[in-house]
């Protein structure tokens, strides 16, 4: 009720302002006067943001205040015998009662002697803050409008001051970029400072045991070494990547060098397809049907696969950065100059011959490029290794074993704990920067490599 | 000569040569061609593979085993006094405590037995069951539901009616065959009388087989597992979706805008760019972990809410549309900026009036994209305390609520495999359509616009 008020007030305002400016705007415009410098929609806009803005200024004061002044005056509604009585708990839950008596909804039980009173002054008091909260509000945009209109002639810029404002507004939201990082940086940064104050990073990135004791509490936080999640997340990359990077770069090839138009057409989306499946669909596709056929055909040949191990999370995974990898190598593949590939068949090499020869060497600086995103993605992928890698955190060579990675750990240790007080949850945030760390080295530095291959060929 | 004669004989050893050297070649490019091919095959196999294989194990789940039976509402069980009537002074909150208290007597009576009497009425005369037995055979919501159909009208006192109530998950994978149905007494999750007691059900038209509408119009349930639906995690996505579309996509253009038309080429716009592509390609994981420390615990935002979900998606899908953006922006004509300009036009209206539109469909297909991959997206929604078990449709976007591939991880974890995982298949279905429709739209929008422009 409250906010539909407001809102309906501001929109009362910016008409207001909007018609005031338009109207004293189009009166300038004269045959004989001089000549005017904006147009009056831009007269209308600049009224109407000098409105708007004390008015918000004003709501915005009143948000964030309000609360604290209302509840300092609830306090100083109720009897200071029984306030003595109160604790903190016992304080809100009389607040709230006297809240229910003020909206009228009433409360359940017997009354105290001092609520009924209290209900009503705080109705009063809420209801005579309410309209001096509007009445300011408006008093202060109308203020503003009427200052605006005043400044409104014929030579006034106001073009050039909303140009300015609307400038300023499209600089805030690309600082929200910056701020994303800032706000990655700095929030991964603290709680790791913090669970290094718990442990300390030499046994966090060199430790081999990973063994977190979740109930443990200060006295007995478990061991929290890197190793084995980092040997983990390594293992799955170099599967994923051994599946990924045949295929998707042969199949990049055969698109863009020997395939038809139109199977081009065909294939191309249908392969980028599996760059837009959601990764969780992934995990359950290798939990219950890749990892049972590999277990299946791994006792066939006398092998003892794990179900969910390493190797099963690092084929989906590689099926899943197949497109990641095909379509990158092909862009690039495409950014070949045709003279390099002309003269080599002008040699008589065959076309594998040119490719192998002449392209693939050519282009591989920017492909190793998109090699290294892969892998980074590879490196960040969660939800396929929290289902099909078996989490199981202990250092091991074998691929056929489950295996946990530092994703996975983050969540493990992270979800439905926010309170972040002891090692056991802060440790997702040391993960992640370890995470952010190196997913960041990688990308700048295939970013850069991609870019220096885009400059050598334009 | 002998010259000659040894030239003659010499050339067709060098073109033998040749030759032989031409078959290996083209041998070369033969197997080279066919690893290309072999390649295309396998990724596309791999796609076939994933879909078939989804859509098998999902199909089951789109059916239901509905039990057709006759509730009386016995007055012998149901020993309540009648709803309380409003009466004139009574406050809003006094009103409710003795609806609230009545409901709870309601609640403490047995409604199972109502529930066994009407699956007793539909056995056969005489069939031996104990209680505990036959009441594997319904779901476990039965009762609440015909409790709820009480309190909603307690004027069924006495009277018989006809309710629809789910077959339990365990009847269900009985009758589906989703559990084998050779394994001996000890495997069986039903008891062999309940067993032989459904097969006459289906045989005699009280249970029927019909598409699962529970599926879509349910929330989720631990308690009734075959009443467990998508609807909550449905409503939580949608919350999520329009968050990110009303927030991601203004910023996220108008930062575009910024970048590639009014900054200055400065230090801080080229850290600024750097800083986005990278954002690009940060783990989705880590956004999750800024929305647990910044949204969460510093701001104290409520968690769980489709509201926290939302913004951190959208600072996660950010980087795509300043990025798309900023790549259609470049492509706009210079001639069409050149002509606004000498025309007379300000640089932000040339941007606005005339540059900005010829974009709308390439920022159109990369906000569509960008949405349908957070849809998608799990691994920060599980940081940001979306794990939690949510029965119920979130009213506004700060209600707990789950979101469908949380839902989709959360079945897929249940230990009533044989029901959840068709269940959780037909999870995939659900929001793999949804995304192909997403995609779909942008894929058309972009031609007819296209077209137009």
């Amino acid at each position: 009720m409250n906010s539909l008020i407001i809102a309906a007030l501001l929109l009362v305002l910016l008409g207001l302002a909007y018609q005031t400016g338009w109207v004293r705007g189009g009166s300038l415009v004269t045959a004989t006067g001089p000549k005017v410098h904006s147009r009056p929609q831009y007269h209308a806009s600049y009224v109407a943001v000098w409105t708007l803005v004390p008015a918000l200024i004003v709501l915005a004061l009143w948000a964030v205040f309000g609360g604290a002044i209302t509840s300092n005056y609830v306090r100083g509604l109720i009897p200071a015998d029984v306030l003595a009585g109160l604790d903190a708990n016992g304080f809100n839950a009389a607040a709230a009662r006297i809240q229910a008596l003020a909206s009228g909804y009433g409360v359940v039980g017997d009354l105290a002697p001092y609520e009924t009173e209290a209900g009503n002054a705080l109705r009063s008091f809420q209801f005579i803050t309410f309209l001096g909260v509007v009445a300011a509000a408006a008093v202060a945009g109308l203020g503003a409008l009427l200052y605006a209109r005043s400044r409104i002639t014929a030579r006034h810029r106001a073009r050039n001051a909303v140009e300015t404002v609307v400038g300023f507004l499209l600089f805030a939201c690309s600082a929200v970029a910056i701020l994303t990082t800032a706000g990655i940086v700095a929030s991964l940064l603290t709680e790791a400072i913090r669970f290094f104050s718990f442990v300390s990073p030499l046994s966090f990135f060199f430790g081999t045991v990973w063994a977190p004791n979740n109930a443990g509490g200060l006295e007995n936080p478990g061991s929290y070494g890197l190793l084995p999640l980092l040997v983990g997340t390594l293992m799955i990359t170099f599967i994923a990547m051994c599946v990924a990077v045949p295929v998707g770069l042969m199949a990049a090839i055969y698109l863009s060098q020997y395939a038809h138009r139109r199977l081009r057409a065909v294939a191309k989306p249908i392969i980028e397809i599996l760059a837009g499946i959601p990764t969780i669909v992934f995990g359950f596709f290798a939990l219950v049907s890749v990892g049972p056929f590999l277990r299946d055909v791994g006792s066939a040949v006398g092998l003892n696969i794990n179900a969910t191990s390493a190797l099963t999370a690092g084929v989906v995974m590689g099926i899943m950065i197949i497109p990641f990898v095909s379509s990158l190598s092909d862009d690039i593949l495409n950014q070949v100059p045709r003279s390099l590939k002309e003269g080599a068949y002008g040699l008589g090499a065959t076309q594998s011959e040119t490719i192998r020869n002449v392209l693939l060497p050519a282009a591989l600086p920017g492909i190793v490029g998109a090699f290294l995103l892969a892998v980074s993605r590879a490196i960040g992928e969660t939800m396929i290794v929290v289902l099909a890698a078996g989490n199981s955190p202990v250092l091991r060579g074998s691929v056929f074993e489950p295996v946990a990675t530092i994703t996975v750990s983050i969540v493990n240790q992270l979800t439905g704990d926010t309170d972040f007080a002891g090692p056991q949850s802060l440790v997702g945030f040391a993960l992640g920067l370890t995470l952010f760390v190196i997913t960041l080295c990688l990308n700048i530095f295939a970013l850069y490599i991609v870019r220096r291959f885009r400059e050598q060929y334009e | 000569m002998t010259t000659e004669a040894s030239m003659a004989r010499v050339v067709p050893e060098r073109t033998l040569l040749i030759r032989n050297k031409l078959r290996r070649r083209h041998t070369s490019e033969t197997i080279f061609r066919g690893l290309g091919l072999l390649a295309i095959i396998l990724a596309l196999g791999f796609v076939a593979l994933l879909f078939t294989d989804i859509f098998r194990k999902g199909i089951p789940a789109f059916t239901q085993s509905n039990m057709h039976l006759s509730v009386t509402f016995d007055p012998a069980v149901i020993t309540t006094g009648p709803a309380p009537v409003r009466t004139a002074g009574q406050t809003d909150a006094d009103f409710r405590d003795l609806s609230l208290k009545w409901q709870r007597e309601v609640a403490m009576l047995n409604w199972n037995k109502i529930v066994e009497a009407s699956v007793r009425a539909a056995a056969p005369a005489g069939y031996e069951i104990d209680t505990k037995t036959i009441l594997t055979i319904p779901e476990t919501d039965a009762r609440h539901r015909i409790r709820e159909m009480f309190v909603a009208d307690p004027s069924l006192l006495g009277k018989t009616v006809k309710v629809d109530v789910l077959a339990s998950a365990n009847a269900d994978n009985w009758i589906k065959g989703s559990i084998d149905r050779s394994l001996g007494d000890a495997q069986q999750q039903l008891k062999a009388s309940a067993r032989a007691l459904i097969d006459q059900f289906v045989t005699n038209g009280t249970i029927s087989m019909g598409f699962s509408w529970s599926l879509l119009t349910n929330v989720d349930s631990r308690a009734a597992p075959a009443s467990s639906g998508l609807l909550g995690a449905f409503v939580g996505s949608l919350y999520m979706m329009l968050i990110v579309i009303l927030l991601a996509v203004p910023i996220g253009v108008c930062a575009a805008i910024y970048l590639e038309e009014f900054a200055p080429k400065s230090r801080l716009t080229d850290f600024i760019e750097v800083n986005i592509n990278n954002l690009a390609a940060v783990p989705s994981i880590v956004f999750g972990l800024l929305g647990a420390a910044v949204f969460i615990n510093y701001l104290h935002l409520p968690i769980s809410a489709p509201l926290v979900g939302g913004l951190v998606l959208t600072l996660m899908t950010l980087p795509t549309i300043i990025i798309a953006t900023r790549g259609a922006l470049l492509g706009v004509s210079p001639a069409l900026r050149q002509a606004a300009l000498g025309m007379g036009a300000s640089k932000t209206q040339m941007v606005f009036h005339h540059v900005l539109p010829v974009t709308f469909p390439s920022i159109l297909t990369a906000t569509i994209i960008g949405v349908a991959h957070a849809l998608g997206e799990t691994a920060p929604l599980l940081l940001i305390g979306m794990k939690a078990f949510v029965a119920s449709v979130p009213a506004t976007p700060i209600d707990q609520s789950s979101a469908l591939p949380v839902q989709i991880y959360l079945w897929q974890g249940n230990e009533n495999r044989n029901f959840f995982e068709p269940h959780t298949a037909a999870a995939i279905m659900v929001l793999l359509a949804l995304m192909i429709t997403l995609n779909g739209i942008a894929v058309f929008l972009r031609s007819r616009l296209e077209r137009r422009a």
